[in-house]
């Protein structure tokens, strides 16, 4: 059997990204071809069927973290690319400029500790049926670190209650797990179309068995699946 | 720009803030922590500088969704 075709996912480095190698790496071990993209570019790389926006500090989490990020000239091309349908992942500081964009729900804020947390937490995904989630079982907690100073998500309850209905609440810590304070234990967001996601914890520290747990394999898996067969339809 | 969170917003800082203060011995209710943003503008008139400075709150400077902003104008030399 011949192996199955590398869909193309990009994973934009903005200046102070620095998760995104581990992104690259972990895509491509998934299977994925993953050309990383300069913040200045205008324009994503022909045939790309996903987006990764990785962990670290852009532009020095000056004004807010992701505040400036948002407005690089790639930002316009992810909005477009959001808006007609394509699978869009940021993974921490990706998640900052996500919500700074306006492409998820809610708003990042300094851990309600104060205090930097880098270690384990359980996730409970409360839904396995989206291209971010397709590897897992809601049954089956996931083991994923967090390394974070701002990841306190909020939102004002009405509007919590909204995405709670709306089954927009993907992922969220276990009980009494929380490390930062967010509203309703969220860890993770999708938008409401369920194309766009966004998440504090790092799939791609835990790809290998060498660093602990191979959960976050589940959901970097999960986007290649989906990527492969959103770059199977015809544009 | 003066730009704070909103009340009812969480603010961590601001209660570390007021919990330090509490321990030097001053009695303080509440604190809140924001930022100042401090900005030169060529304008005709404080109009003009307020419409542009609304803007740049909404658009950049404050997150409507947790901050508020409040703007104070000076003339320049």
């Amino acid at each position: 059997m011949s192996e199955p075709p590398r869909p193309r996912i990009a994973v934009v480095v903005f200046p102070g990204s620095n998760d995104d190698r581990d992104v690259q790496l972990a895509l491509e071990r998934l299977g994925a071809t993953a050309p990383r993209v300069w913040h200045d570019e205008t324009r994503l790389p022909a045939e790309t069927a996903a987006v990764v926006l990785p962990g670290g500090f852009s532009y020095g989490d000056y004004l807010r973290c992701g505040a400036i990020a948002r407005l690089s000239p790639i930002m316009r091309a992810v909005e477009r690319f959001a808006a007609g349908g394509g699978l869009v992942l940021g993974i921490c500081n990706g998640f900052q400029i996500l919500t700074e964009a306006r492409l998820l729900p809610g708003v990042l804020r300094p851990n309600a500790s104060l205090a930097f947390v880098c270690r384990d937490t359980t996730l409970r995904v409360m839904r396995s049926d989206t291209p971010f989630t397709g590897r897992c079982d809601s049954r089956r907690p996931l083991r994923i670190p967090v390394k974070h100073g701002q990841g306190c998500w909020y939102a004002d309850p009405d509007q919590l209650a909204e995405l709670e209905v709306g089954g927009q609440l993907l992922l969220r810590y276990s009980e009494g797990e929380n490390p930062n304070g967010s509203a309703a234990d969220v860890a993770g967001v999708v938008n409401a179309t369920g194309n766009v996601c966004g998440l504090m914890p790092h799939p791609e520290h835990a790809v290998d068995p060498l660093l602990g747990s191979t959960d976050g394999r589940l959901i970097l898996g999960s986007l290649v699946d989906a990527a492969r067969l959103s770059a199977a339809l015809p544009v | 720009m003066l730009v704070r969170p909103k009340t009812g917003i969480l603010d961590p800082q601001g209660q570390a803030v007021e919990s330090s203060l509490r321990h030097l011995g001053f009695a303080v209710d509440a604190a809140r922590v924001g930022r100042v943003v401090d900005l030169e503008l060529d304008v005709a008139d404080a109009d003009e500088a307020r419409r542009q400075l609304e803007r740049m709150c909404e658009q950049l400077l404050a997150n409507p969704l947790i901050e508020s902003y409040e703007i104070e104008l000076r003339p320049g030399a």
